[in-house]
């Protein structure tokens, strides 16, 4: 039997560096501010938040698995709720809940009642399409794909859209299996 | 509530940022103009005394027949103007500290510019109910 990853990320949450809530969300909107300057189409914003998130979550993976003390999940199911509950609780002080699991469990949804990246913040009307937390999708992607997990992660609820919560639903494409760098007889 | 008042808020660079009539008196286009004019000219005798003191809020710096203007400096040099004809200083300050809260939030927006309009909704909505329950 594999061992029991921890339930929640909350000691994991007490041990590592924290820094001032404001200043992080304010950062974070200085980005998309400076992205939407420079990009000016929101389709364009949204795509390099993605690729910025992957590229955040490609080595965030290291940070998370080497910390929390998370061993090799069983099943899909199992990755879900480890980044929900301790994921989401280590990197962004809150937890996701996992629902809406699809038949054959290949897809589910991440659901965030709260989410610190959009304090302040009300779309104006020039910004519609915009999925402003669109940088965590392209973590959690990046995140899956370093441990032999494609996926492709889509907002489906945003609460700056009117919803009621946020919805981050992932799709497990398929897994990749590990490559053996080297041939048997090199 | 009031029967007449008149809030917008005046940017640093002196261009007007919101409106609103605010008050219960049935609304007449050339009375929003004349309010307008009113709290136009205002503006220097603020500019004069806004130095000259520690306060944000300036009650009553000018007058017009019965209409009253008061008005607050954010530290930011941002002027929220009401023109009232009520005498309730004390709602009047409240509003206007709980206005402040509210633009804040605005500024804190990182898709909003400072200087620009205030589109809101949320906040047009929030300041309207201020103001029924304040002046």
């Amino acid at each position: 039997m594999a061992p029991v990853a921890p339930r929640s990320g909350d000691a994991v949450f007490a041990n590592v560096e924290r820094v001032n809530a404001e200043l992080f969300t304010l950062t974070y909107g200085a980005i998309v501010r400076q992205l939407l300057t420079d990009l000016e189409e929101v389709d364009e914003v949204n795509k390099q938040l993605d690729q910025m998130g992957y590229n955040i979550g490609i080595r965030l993976i290291d940070e998370f698995l080497a910390k929390s003390g998370v061993s090799r999940c069983v099943d899909f199911k199992e990755t879900a709720e480890v980044i929900a509950k301790v994921g989401f609780k280590m990197f962004l002080g809150v937890t996701a809940s996992v629902t809406n699991w699809d038949a054959d469990g290949t897809s589910c949804s991440l659901v965030l009642e709260d989410n610190p990246l959009v304090d302040f913040v009300e779309l104006p009307d020039t910004c519609q399409g915009l999925y402003y937390c669109n940088i965590l999708s392209g973590v959690v992607r990046g995140a899956l794909e370093m441990v032999s997990m494609k996926t492709e992660v889509t907002w489906v609820r945003d609460m700056l859209r009117g919803d009621d919560a946020y919805e981050l639903r992932v799709k497990l494409l398929k897994q990749v299996p590990e490559e053996y760098p080297y041939k048997d007889d090199e | 509530m009031a029967s007449t008042a008149c809030f917008i808020i005046v940017s640093r660079n002196d261009n007007p940022i919101y409106e609103a009539e605010v008050g219960s008196a049935v609304k007449k286009e050339e009375a929003a103009h004349q309010h307008q004019f009113i709290l136009h000219a205002a503006l220097d005798i603020v500019q004069d005394i806004a130095w000259n003191t520690n306060a944000m809020f300036l009650k009553a710096v000018d007058r017009f027949n019965d209409l009253v203007v008061s008005v607050y400096v954010t530290a930011g040099h941002t002027r929220f103007m009401l023109l009232h004809d009520s005498r309730n200083d004390d709602g009047i300050k409240s509003f206007f500290q709980e206005v402040h809260e509210l633009y804040i939030k605005i500024l804190f927006n990182p898709l909003y510019l400072p200087g620009s309009r205030i589109m809101s909704s949320q906040f047009d909505t929030k300041v309207r109910a201020l103001a029924r329950k304040y002046l």
